[in-house]
């Protein structure tokens, strides 16, 4: 599905990103851990087109997409959540998901000056897509709730739908799960995995352990903008370079 | 020669000015982040305190001068306090349309107590130097000096005192300062005072080769802009760079080009490096 | 307030701009609500770029002029008729508007609205240089006004004013249509998060540029017709006090909003003729004002309107659905 070699990028004097390379598979989930600062939601920015890599190879579906905008790359079917969601918190939930479709859409300046058929039939289609989303993600209740007025983790499903309104192929979380409680967490987790039943691939940036050691099928260790191990749950636990490098300085820290 | 000379005195003259008026500008962006659009509005303000204290009290010169700069710094600290202290969260275009509430109110004030009229602020330094055979009005080196003299009080203070490199830490880091006890309420206002004190004496010394007139602080604050985007917005030494190169772009283009349209120049200048360079010249790719 | 929503508000509004002429007790008041109306349009772009995209544009009145003088310059130079002329103010600067967009709109916030500044000053310097086809500081004098169409002639104050009237009411409609269409939403999306709209497949610079076109284009129609009401311009228009007192009409009437810039610019059009007195010095009321505005009342008064009305339609919907709830559980315990 996504398959990335000998990624780099450097701000100024800095390297954030350093020869990474790295396959996600289809119809998988792929974690990626490491301590602040490791350059995972660089990473990201890379893969969604959000920042040009310095060197290396993105080669998402067969297609190289390394140098393309990230709204193009959204257009082959990736999508991506952000650490925070900025949504229109004056407008309803169900408003600010129409939108998520916009890029399946054609309808251009002309098409509102006459209102024509196309543009009618594609907002009809945007509407549904987002009832359909917000189906999905469990929010049909919080439709016309305002964007301002609803819960942290609400937000975090708003994002996902969103995310899924484009159509994706391969979905990028930033901390799905951030600054929501161990139950909701547990919920999230849920949706995430009901999310790759449907056939979507998945990749995501978490802190906490249990939910992705529970759920990944593969994860990725970065330290340092370094790749430092690659593998399964149970792998990556046994990993001494790991244990050294990410848990054991947490548990110092703890 | 004689003529290279007085294009590069007169380029050293604007530098100094803009130079001053966009060091307060790109404190004031280092730490807080706004382009504080009402900072012409300060600078025309000094101009006029200094001149009524000259004019309307026979206060001295530099007397005057420092008066202003004490008058349009506290009102740079109520700016902060009463403005864009209470707008440090709101959306970024809110702090925007703030600051040009307060230059509209400044430039409004300043007509309706002192009127629309041109003056002209008087200076004891009238008189020509002579150096090497070279002729140079007192006043242009007088700007020249002063504005050398400020930038390296500047720098000491913001390098060599504990108060000054606090101002330097919060631009720095912000969330970083406050962890190790800085006062960002302080610094904040420190900062805005010492911008709006610099545009006040900036215009102050530039004011007797200028006129002094509601509007004066337009252009100069445009070109600040010009110079701190030029430089890197929120560095020192940028600023100080971008002003002399402005000032010596303008004053040789006014020259060799055409007097009607040196005012372009600067403006050009920054269409052209924001069309090549979208982050400004000497800003780095580091967010 | 509900009687001022959909097609009926529509109306009412209209019915009541075309019934003022009826109250107006002269033509210096037809005069003071044309021109209003005329800057109206002119926000109404701004607000498209502003209001809706969220990129600071503070170079509008620049278009603004670049319209008006399309038609000084046609009419007088080139004799061209008032309507070929007109047709082009909005086409000229909406390319020109183009030109700078596709420059202009890479940069973000600050250096967007540090650009425009520049730009609007750039052109205000050369409409005031460029002496021999601006005619300098003097200006352009004798321009011509609005030609009659098959029967309807535009020499009264009255009818003047109608036709001001009939251009914000397209210019609205169509601003109506653009908000609520998918484009609408495209460029919402656009000023809630470049990033998170981007990542949702939309294409910033094309849609960015697409507003600030059509923003300008609005600006440049308004310039036209300015030019044609007035008859006479100066580089003055060119201002970027003009560009001021138009994002002053868009905090008063609301930002981001349809209705906000003409609710702003009618309301300080109208405080401004009670404030006479003050003539030059009314900004040492409305500076503060915008500050206060800012602070305090950020969403204008058609925003302020509409948060209510969203806020009562929330407190209904929720009361709905604890009833429906009541209803529930009673079901289960008759059960």
């Amino acid at each position: 599905m996504l398959k990335i070699e000998n990624l780099t990028k450097q701000f100024g004097g800095l390297t954030a990103v350093r020869d990474v390379s790295v396959t996600f598979e289809k119809g998988k989930i792929n974690a990626i851990i490491g301590p602040n600062g490791a350059g995972k939601t660089t990473f990201f920015n890379l893969i969604s087109g959000m920042h040009q890599p310095t060197s290396g190879r993105i080669i998402f579906k067969g297609v190289d997409v390394t140098r393309m905008r990230a709204d193009q790359v959204a257009r082959l079917g990736v999508a991506r959540t952000f650490q925070t969601t900025h949504l229109f918190d004056n407008a309803t939930v169900f408003d600010n998901l129409i939108v998520g479709h916009r890029l399946r859409t054609k309808s251009g300046f002309w098409d509102v000056v006459f209102n024509t058929k196309r543009l009618r039939e594609e907002e009809k289609a945007c509407r549904k897509k987002a009832e359909e989303v917000l189906e999905f993600v469990g929010l049909n209740h919080a439709a016309y709730r305002l964007a301002g007025d609803i819960s942290q983790e609400e937000r975090k499903r708003v994002a996902f739908a969103l995310a899924l309104a484009t159509e994706p192929d391969l979905v990028l979380l930033d901390e799905p799960a951030g600054g929501v409680n161990p139950e909701e967490t547990v919920g999230l987790a849920e949706l995430i995995k009901k999310m790759v039943r449907h056939g979507l691939t998945v990749c995501l940036i978490e802190h906490k352990m249990d939910m992705i050691m529970g759920m990944a099928d593969k994860i990725m260790v970065l330290d340092h903008g370094e790749k430092i191990a690659e593998g399964t749950p149970a792998e990556i636990q046994r990993n001494p370079v790991v244990i050294e490098a990410y848990l054991g300085s947490e548990h110092a820290a703890a | 020669m004689e003529l290279f000379f007085q294009l590069v005195l007169n380029g050293l003259t604007l530098g100094s000015v803009y130079g001053l008026v966009a060091l307060g500008l790109t404190l004031v962006y280092g730490i807080l982040h706004v382009p504080n659009f009402s900072h012409g509005a300060l600078y025309m303000v000094g101009a006029y305190v200094a001149f009524i204290l000259m004019s309307n009290y026979g206060v001295n010169y530099w007397v005057a001068i420092a008066g202003a700069a004490v008058v349009v710094g506290v009102l740079a600290m109520l700016s902060e306090r009463l403005v864009f202290h209470p707008l440090r969260d709101a959306p970024p275009i809110h702090d925007k349309i703030a600051a040009i509430g307060i230059l509209l109110f400044l430039e409004a004030g300043v007509m309706a107590i002192w009127g629309a009229d041109f003056r002209r602020m008087p200076t004891p330094y009238s008189g020509i130097v002579d150096i090497f055979g070279l002729t140079a009005p007192a006043q242009r080196l007088l700007i020249i000096a002063g504005a050398f003299v400020l930038v390296v009080a500047l720098h000491l203070f913001l390098k060599k005192t504990i108060l000054g490199s606090t101002i330097i830490a919060m631009a720095q880091n912000r969330e970083g300062a406050a962890l190790v006890g800085i006062n960002a309420t302080k610094v904040s206002l420190l900062t805005f005072f010492i911008s709006g004190a610099l545009a006040a004496v900036a215009a102050g010394l530039f004011a007797p080769i200028n006129l002094v007139y509601p509007a004066m602080g337009h252009l100069v604050i445009m070109k600040a802009f010009v110079i701190i985007v030029l430089g890197g917005m929120g560095s020192i030494p940028g600023a100080i760079i971008g002003g002399l190169i402005i000032g010596f772009a303008e004053s040789f283009a006014g020259f060799y080009i055409s007097t009607h349209y040196k005012d372009l120049v600067a403006f050009l200048l920054l269409v052209v490096i924001l069309s090549v360079r979208p982050e400004g010249l000497f800003t780095k790719g580091v967010r | 307030m509900k009687y001022l929503q959909g097609k009926a508000g529509w109306a009412i509004l209209i019915a009541l701009a075309l019934l003022f002429p009826l109250v107006a007790g002269n033509n210096y008041q037809l005069y003071v609500m044309s021109l209003a109306f005329i800057f109206a349009i002119s926000t109404a772009g701004l607000n498209l770029i502003t209001g809706y995209t969220g990129q600071l544009n503070l170079g509008h009145a620049g278009f603004m002029a670049i319209g008006a003088y399309t038609v000084g310059i046609l009419t007088v130079t080139y004799e061209w008729p008032f309507w070929g002329a007109f047709a082009m103010s909005g086409v000229v600067a909406g390319v020109i508007g183009f030109f700078v967009g596709v420059v202009s709109l890479r940069l973000k916030e600050h250096f967007f609205a540090i650009f425009t500044l520049c730009v609007g000053f750039i052109i205000y310097l050369i409409i005031e240089k460029w002496d021999s086809v601006t005619g300098g500081t003097v200006g352009i004098i004798g321009i011509p006004g609005p030609a009659p169409i098959g029967p309807i002639t535009f020499d009264s104050a009255i009818s003047q004013y109608y036709l001001v009237v009939f251009f914000l009411v397209v210019s609205l409609w169509l601003m109506h249509r653009i908000v609520n269409s998918l484009l609408g939403r495209t460029f919402i999306a656009i000023r809630n998060s470049d990033d998170l709209a981007q990542a949702l497949g939309i294409n910033l610079m094309r849609n960015k540029t697409l507003s600030f076109v059509l923003s300008t284009f609005y600006a440049g129609i308004a310039g036209g017709l300015y030019a044609g009401y007035v008859r006479f311009l100066g580089p003055d228009l060119a201002g970027t006090h003009y560009t001021f007192d138009m994002i002053t009409y868009l905090l008063v009437g609301g930002i981001g909003t349809l209705m906000g810039p003409v609710a702003g610019s009618l309301l300080v059009a109208w405080v401004t003729q009670s404030l006479q007195f003050l003539q030059d010095y009314r900004m040492v009321v409305f500076g503060p004002l915008l500050v206060l505005l800012v602070i305090f009342f950020p969403h204008g008064i058609v925003g302020f309107y509409y948060k209510k009305r969203m806020e009562r339609e929330m407190k209904k919907r929720a009361a709905e659905a604890s009833r429906a709830q009541a209803v529930k559980k009673e079901a289960g315990t008759n059960a």
